[in-house]
Formats: C-alpha cells, structure tokens, sequence
C-alpha cells in the first residue's frame, strides 16, 4: 500500500466541479420542459455521461490514481458498453423479421 | 484459530478463516432450507394430480428453492467458504486484503437472507427466483419487493468478497509466488472475482428497477406503463448467466487441486487450464440471450448469442479435457475427494453437452421451459458445483480442523450421492424431451413412472447430503488427528499446522516451485481408509 498516490486538489478545484455538476443538473431539469423529439434523450444522456466523468476524474480521483486503476475503470465502462450493445442488438433488428399474421 | 473464545471473538473477528467458517454455517443453514423446498416439490409430484398442495402454493415452492438456493447457497458457496479460508493461505498470505470488509459481507448475507427468510414466512414469492416482468411488477400479490430486497443486499456480499479477492491477489502474494505459480484453485477464483464485481451491480439496479416499477408504477418493464418485459430479460441475464460461473468456476479451481493431488502430478497444461477460467468469465458475458430465445428477442440477436454460446464451451472443454490428461501415468487414489472430482467431471460433461443443446435455436424451442432446461442446470449446479463444493469440503477439512472424517462413511456418501443424483435428474432429461413443462404441480399420467423414479432418487440424494453432515460434526471431537499435511500436497496451505494459527504461517513462506510439483514425491501413494 506504499505506492498509494494521494493526490489531492485544491479546494477551488472542487468547488468549480460541484458547481459544475448543479449547473449540469439545472440545465437537464430545464430541458426536460422543451420538447427536443428524439434528441430528448441524447441531451439528457450526454449531459448524464459529463457528470459521471466529472465525478469520476476529479471526485474520485481517477485523474491521479494509477494505470491498474485506471484500467479497472475502462473495464467497468466496457462491460456497460456490451451490455448496450448486445441488448441494442435485439432491439434495432427486432422489426427487421415481420411477424406472421401481421 | 482457536486462539480465543466466546461468541463475541466470533462475531467481531477478523480473521478470514474464521470468517468462512461463519459462512460455513449460514450457507449449510440455507442449503437446508433450500432442501425442503425441494423435498415438497419431489413429493408433490410423486403423483400427477395436485393433491398435496394447491398450485398457488406450489408455486412458492419451487420460487424460494430456487432463490434460497441460487443466491444464498450456490453463489457464496465456494468462494466464501474455501475460497476465504484457503486463498489467503495458498498465496502465502496472513489475511485477506480487507477483513473488515470481509466480516461485513458475511453481515451483508445474513441481513439478505433474513429478509429472503422473512419473505418466506411472511407468506412468500410465487414469481419464481428470475422475477420475469411484468408478472413480478404488476401482478404478483406475494412479497416480491423484501425477497427482492434481499437479494439485493446479499448482492453487495458477493460484490465485496470478489473484491477482496481481486486486491489480495493482486496485492498480497509471498515472495516468489508469481502469477504462473498461483494455484489453479486462485486463478479460477480471480476469475470468479471479476464476473462478482462487474456482473452484480447489474443485478442490484434491475431489483431497484424492479421495485420502482412495482412502488410506483414507473413504466420499464410493463407494456401497459410503456416499458418493455424483454428488457428486464437482459438485464436480469447479463448478471444471472455469469453467475452460473461464479457458481461453477471455483469448483473447477477445487477440481484442478484435487486431480492434481491425488494423481500426484503437475495439471497437465498449467496455462491452458488457468486462462481458461479467464475466458470463462469473459466470454460468460456474452452470451445471456440464449435464455431469451423463445421470449420476443429478435432473431437476428438470437442467432449472435446461439453462436457466441458455442465459444463457452471451448474453454470447459480445456479443462476437462487437461484433468483428464493429468490422470495419464498419474499415481491416483481414490480417496473421497478424488471420487467427488470424478463424479463432477462426469456430471459437468453431460451438463455442459445439454448446455450445447439448449444454445441451438432450434432445439431450444422444443425444450425452452420443459424439464430438460432443469435437467440441464441442475446437472451444471449440483452435479458440478455441489460435487466439488462436497470434494473441496473434504480435502481441506483436515487442514480446517485438524481432524481426519471417517474415510469409509465419506466413500459410501460420495457413491450414495452420485446414484441418487443421477437416479434424480437424469430421468428429468427424458421427462422434458417428451414435454413436461416445468413449474407445473400437475401433469399427464404418462409422465408419472419418471417423476417417481425422479422422487425416489432425490430421497436416495437427500441421505447422501444428511451423511456428511453428521459425520464431519462426529469428527470434530472423534475424528484421527490429522497432522500438517496428510495429502503429502504441495500447496502452501498444507505447509502449516492444522488447524492454521492465527496468522497462517510462523514465517512468511518464500516460494521457489512452480505449483503442483510433485517431481520430488513421485510414486508415492496416498493411503486411504
């Protein structure tokens, strides 16, 4: 456990990150009222994705740990992505097959 | 181990060894109960009319056998148990990487499992132990949210113990224990780790999900709220595939060590055997819609996991095929672990053959919800996991208690279980071929001389599980003592009296041998009974 990094940033630092994250929450709330069609979702999941890095990065201290756990990092978010992806394959070609007696 | 004593020295302890054995006894609690779930369901269907209990009932059955079973017997089994006591132990450890954390996940499990118990008694599930939606969300009047709760909670147990295991490995290995001289019985664990840690948080926010859409009706799974039932599907299986390795993995670790030790040679194929664990765990992930094959998935999805299914089975066939190869020339005696490692091997070969059975589309239609599906996994999960569980149990126990079981009660268990397993399950294969659809408390006649021969086989297995419990108590106290190493084995773990002291090792060991190598004791033959 020597080899442990305890970097650890300045107070402002942080302050700037959990203003950032109130920001980032008010503007999803308020775009939730206005009516984007299909890009809704897009808006509200990138918005989604900034704060979970932000928290990730600087909360978490991910910005100074070390490749091990950084790599543990990358492989969570990759096994998220085969869970995307491997459901999305059901449900993009799900309509491709017509059903019988339809 | 027995460095102090009272009930408070055991429940605030530290000390992984003692911590399995706590486990040790939760898990034995539950496969108990479990146990009687299974015995009302085997006598239920001696005959083909409901007549011994109504089918709402029945249907709370085979639900809380299968989540007492799966998520507070199976899952824990291994790793908790053997896996916490020897892991530390074979990497020349003095403890776990966190006891603190490992005394809090056995906390974790018993709170979960008093919830699944209160559920229980309070009237119980009936959703079976997948929860499918919407019935679960919507329908079901039984207590589906504290079951769920307590899966939960058990949830973060697993998660905590993988964890453990991943920063001890990692962290805590003896001077010259390399990763390529771990014992097989860590790299199939580590394995097992992995899937713990990034399968179960998957679990744990489907149950979440699960409770808002029943609390307050959030539309995600219910076509009537506008979600979609398919969808708790894949999330329910991205965890629930892989747990059938986190259930089966470690008992291929168990069985690389017994093979090994009692054919007095080398695992034939050391890194093949090793990665395989690791292309389990991986490939496991891919796989899961081949559960969903008849349920509304896409075709086109079906076809992608029907295929990826198929890779799974190259790894397991490594191994089995190395245990096999190790025998060659090998020096073997059949003591009592080594007949549970040749029951297993067996018994997971058939399983593992029907697996590639129900991953063929077309088959899979035929047999999707019949008793060849429980044929299937219960072949997998008792005939494999159970087996090496009971093998593992009795290879180490001398190391845990220093006392020797009786040799010749534990021959004629290990034989008693593996006719009364087969008596049970296999005539399950034949049943779900001709049509019997599971979950069912009433059937045709024609299926009724299998279903007894079924009922008949569970009796003959349930002595096989009470024989083992009564003699390894009897042992404690009667038991031979057995002294340090009473395999002649070459792990670290047998390197230290028995029962360990409380640190494990006097010195911290220094390793200079590959694992397994017997190159020095060849020809030696282990006496047994």
């Amino acid at each position: 456990m020597s080899e442990r990094t305890e970097h650890v940033d300045s107070v402002a630092t942080y302050t700037i990150v959990w203003v950032s994250l109130l920001i980032a929450t008010a503007v999803t709330s308020a775009v939730a009222f206005i009516d984007l069609g299909p890009f809704s979702v897009v808006v509200a999941l990138a918005i989604a994705v900034l704060k979970m890095l932000l928290v990730a990065l600087f909360f978490m201290h991910v910005r100074h740990s070390t490749k091990l756990t950084r790599l543990v990092v990358m492989g969570g978010l990759m096994w998220l992505g085969i869970l995307i992806t491997l459901s999305m394959a059901d449900f993009i070609t799900r309509g491709w097959i017509g059903v019988p007696g339809k | 181990m027995n460095a102090s004593y009272g009930i408070k020295s055991w429940l605030f302890t530290k000390d992984h060894k003692r911590i399995a054995l706590l486990y040790l006894a939760t898990i034995t609690f539950f496969f108990f109960i479990g146990g009687i779930f299974a015995t009302l369901i085997r006598i239920e269907l001696l005959t083909p009319k409901g007549d011994l209990v109504s089918s709402d009932t029945y249907n709370k059955l085979f639900t809380m056998h299968g989540v007492i079973m799966v998520f507070f017997f199976l899952i824990p089994s291994i790793p908790a148990t053997l896996g916490n006591f020897f892991i530390p132990m074979m990497i020349g450890a003095r403890d776990l990487a966190f006891p603190r954390i490992n005394l809090l996940s056995w906390y974790l499990l018993v709170i979960g499992g008093l919830f699944a118990i209160f559920a229980m008694v309070a009237g119980g599930v009936d959703t079976g132990w997948t929860f499918y939606t919407p019935y679960s969300t919507s329908y079901s009047n039984t207590w589906v949210i504290a079951t769920a709760l307590g899966i939960f909670i058990a949830g973060f147990s697993s998660i905590l113990t993988g964890l453990n295991f991943i920063v001890t490995v990692h962290t805590m290995r003896a001077p010259g224990m390399t990763w390529f001289r771990l014992p097989l019985m860590v790299w199939s664990n580590y394995a097992t780790s992995l899937i713990q840690v990034l399968g179960t948080p998957v679990l744990a926010i489907t149950m979440v999900l699960v409770f808002c859409e029943r609390t307050f009706h959030i539309g995600i799974f219910d076509p009537a709220l506008g979600g979609d039932p398919v969808l708790f599907q894949h999330l329910f299986w991205f965890y629930s595939h892989p747990a059938v390795y986190i259930m089966v993995l470690p008992g291929m670790g168990v069985i690389s060590e017994l093979i090994s030790v009692y054919s007095r040679k080398a695992v034939f194929g050391y890194g093949f055997v090793a990665f395989s664990s690791v292309a389990i765990a991986v490939l496991g992930f891919l796989v899961w819609g081949h559960h969903l094959f008849v349920s509304g998935q896409s075709l086109y999805a079906g076809m992608v996991f029907s295929f990826l299914s198929y890779f799974v089975a190259i790894p397991s066939a490594i191994k089995v095929f190395n245990w096999t190869a190790t025998l060659y020339k090998g020096s073997i005696s059949f003591a009592t672990p080594m007949l549970y490692a040749f029951g297993f091997i067996g018994l997971f070969t058939i399983g593992g053959l029907t697996g590639l059975f129900v991953a063929a589309l077309g088959i899979d239609v035929h047999v999707t919800d019949t008793y060849f599906v429980i044929a299937h996994f219960h072949y997998i999960m008792v005939g494999g996991t159970l087996m090496a569980y009971l093998g593992g149990l009795h290879y180490w126990w001398p190391k845990i208690t220093g006392r020797m079981y009786p040799e010749g009660w534990a021959k004629l268990s290990a034989l008693i279980i593996f006719l009364g397993f087969n008596l049970t399950f296999f005539p399950q294969f034949i049943l779900g071929y001709l049509g019997m659809p599971r979950r069912y408390h009433a059937y045709s006649d024609e299926f009724q001389v299998l279903h007894v021969l079924s009922t008949a086989g569970a009796s003959v297995l349930a002595v096989g599980y009470l024989l083992p419990a009564i003699y390894f108590v009897w042992s404690l106290r009667y038991g031979q003592v057995a002294g340090a190493n009473p395999w002649k084995a070459t792990g670290l773990e047998w390197q230290t009296p028995s029962p360990p002291p409380p640190h494990n090792f006097e010195e911290t060991p220094v390793v200079t041998h590959d694992a397994y190598d017997y190159s020095t004791t060849v020809g030696e033959v282990i006496e047994v009974g």
